[in-house]
């Protein structure tokens, strides 16, 4: 009986799920795009200047928030961005 | 393995030759076999015993095992392929009523007991259960004949970077066994992939981790506690900053298996503080999917993120455990986890009231996370014995000590503000003229261990707290 050692998988045994991309915007003229504030510390500093260059290049602004920094978007929120916005950026900052 | 064939109906002796009583029987089965009865004959130790009648093989222990044998010889009727009646050891006249054959064994004493089963001998309990039971629902992973199983373990990255113990189904058998929940209740979702975690995958990661089966109740504690919303264990592990889980354990638990509240009691050589610790990180790494680098963006990390785990010496402790201050009685075990880094020495050698040293504390508590931010952090303070024997000589008890630690830990705006100080960081200018509070109340945790000799307190910051951050949580050991 000198089998081979077997073990029990201690991972949740998932595999991520492969999703395509979208495809990358040839411009953010005309397009909507979203500024996720994530409620970082001068998050809504960095924000406001990117507003203001996404403006000059033509592009519509649409402002969201995450209630917390420390916690995943709710899923009604990401909803919303993903049915608004051709594109989003999401600002990490401290 | 194949599955074993039904057993067949009719009269079924288990036995073995190391066994005097099956050696003893082996005529009267002869006698059963010629009277025409049917009769099988399973052998567990050597397939050519009892030789006439010809036993069938059971040196693997299937039938043993599925037929949940106990002791040998073990003679059973089964009628519709079910079980009707079990007889244990030899006696004559239950033998004869059984069988219907009469006169057995006539110079045999009327009646002998068995021997302890192969099936239930040390250790062979859980193997049985691994190869044949069902009671297990984790994927089973093969190793490879020229893998090294500790380096395979490493390669499928299951590891906090020191080896791990092979989780065996054996093994996850034996520390399923420290608890009397069942294998495929779900525990909580485990950040950050809010992945499922049934007690079986806890056990596997404690298996991993080093513990044993008896720490397991306090794994499955922390495990619940970390999934607890306002713990915020997503946040606490995706943060930049450097802290995590550090696992307090207050009750009679503690002593019962073992784990340090004295010398060194936040340092290494305990296995039951330096595994459990470990086991919740390895959940959180393996179900969890919360690995460095990944979603785990900590800028330094610390050393108690391999393990931070450690209980309140309550028998020499002057004070009220933390368990029965967050509300629990005295006599219930508990697992306070607190999002926190590494812990930092404070020393005062030589106050001797306790105004003066809780005036050295509370200058040290002041630089948690930087001394000119306050409310955003909470802190455990770890009060040692012998400075907890000055409080207690001056008449302090814990709450005491935190009103007044709390009292002088109320800082003026003005030397906090941005740019007070010729330090740029601290509170927004238009806090000058406010008084704020180093502290919130309950964010002041108070623990007492440590060794008998030191004047010193340690000092554990914790992580953002409240609504946007952490929050420490308590929740009862069960078994």
């Amino acid at each position: 009986m000198n089998e081979n050692l077997v073990v029990l998988d201690p991972t949740d045994e998932s595999s991520p799920a492969a999703r395509e991309r979208v495809e990358r915007l040839d411009g953010v003229a005309g397009k909507t795009i979203g500024l996720l504030d994530i409620s970082k510390a001068r998050g809504d500093v960095f924000l406001a200047r990117i507003a203001e260059l996404l403006a000059d290049r033509g592009a519509a602004v649409e402002h969201f928030r995450k209630p917390t920094f420390a916690r995943l978007a709710p899923v009604d929120l990401r909803q919303e961005i993903a049915s608004r916005c051709d594109a989003v950026i999401e600002a990490l900052a401290d | 393995m194949p599955p074993q064939s039904a057993v067949p109906d009719g009269l079924v002796a288990v036995v073995k030759r190391s066994c005097p009583t099956c050696e003893l029987v082996a005529p009267v089965l002869r006698q059963i076999a010629a009277a025409g009865v049917p009769l099988t004959v399973y052998s567990q130790d050597d397939p050519s015993f009892p030789g006439d009648p010809a036993a069938v093989d059971d040196r693997r222990l299937e039938v043993s095992y599925r037929l949940s044998i106990d002791a040998v010889p073990t003679l059973l009727r089964f009628a519709d392929g079910a079980e009707v009646r079990r007889l244990e050891g030899w006696r004559r006249d239950h033998w004869q009523e059984l069988t219907g054959v009469g006169d057995l064994g006539p110079e045999l004493p009327p009646h002998r007991p068995g021997c302890g089963s192969l099936s239930v001998a040390p250790g062979a309990a859980e193997r049985l259960e691994a190869l044949y039971g069902n009671g297990l629902g984790a994927r089973r992973i093969e190793l490879g004949s020229a893998e090294d199983e500790f380096e395979a373990l490493f390669e499928r990255g299951w590891t906090d970077g020191l080896p791990v113990v092979p989780p065996t189904p054996e093994r996850v058998l034996r520390m399923l066994g420290g608890t009397a929940r069942a294998a495929d209740e779900v525990i909580g979702e485990i950040p950050p992939n809010l992945a499922p975690c049934s007690v079986e995958k806890a056990a596997i990661n404690a298996v991993l981790a080093g513990c044993k089966p008896e720490y397991f109740p306090v794994v499955l504690a922390a495990v619940e506690a970390s999934c607890r919303e306002e713990f915020g264990m997503h946040g606490l592990l995706a943060t930049t900053l450097s802290h995590g889980p550090v696992v307090i354990v207050n009750g009679p638990i503690a002593r019962r298996i073992g784990m340090n509240s004295g010398v060194n009691v936040l340092g290494q050589g305990n296995r039951a503080n330096a595994t459990i610790g470990r086991a919740l990180q390895l959940v959180v790494r393996n179900v969890g999917g919360g690995r460095p680098g990944e979603v785990d963006r900590a800028c330094f990390g610390n050393p108690g993120k391999y393990t931070l785990c450690f209980a309140e010496d309550e028998e020499g402790s002057p004070w009220t455990p933390l368990s029965v201050e967050r509300g629990f009685p005295p006599e219930t075990s508990t697992v306070t986890l607190f999002g926190g880094e590494g812990p930092r020495v404070v020393v005062d050698q030589l106050s001797r009231t306790p105004e003066s040293l809780a005036s050295s504390l509370a200058a040290c508590l002041k630089t948690v996370i930087h001394p000119k931010l306050p409310m955003a952090f909470d802190v455990v303070l770890v009060v040692s014995p012998e400075h907890a024997r000055v409080f207690h000589h001056g008449g302090w008890d814990k709450a005491r000590l935190r009103n007044e630690l709390l009292g002088r830990l109320m800082l003026p705006g003005a030397e906090i503000v941005r740019g007070a100080g010729g330090i740029a960081e601290g509170v927004p200018e238009g806090m000058q003229g406010r008084t704020l509070p180093k502290f919130r109340p309950e964010g002041l945790l108070i623990v007492h261990a440590g060794g008998s000799a030191g004047l010193f307190s340690a000092i554990l910051g914790g992580w953002v707290n409240g609504q946007t951050g952490t929050n420490p949580v308590t929740v009862e050991i069960r078994s």
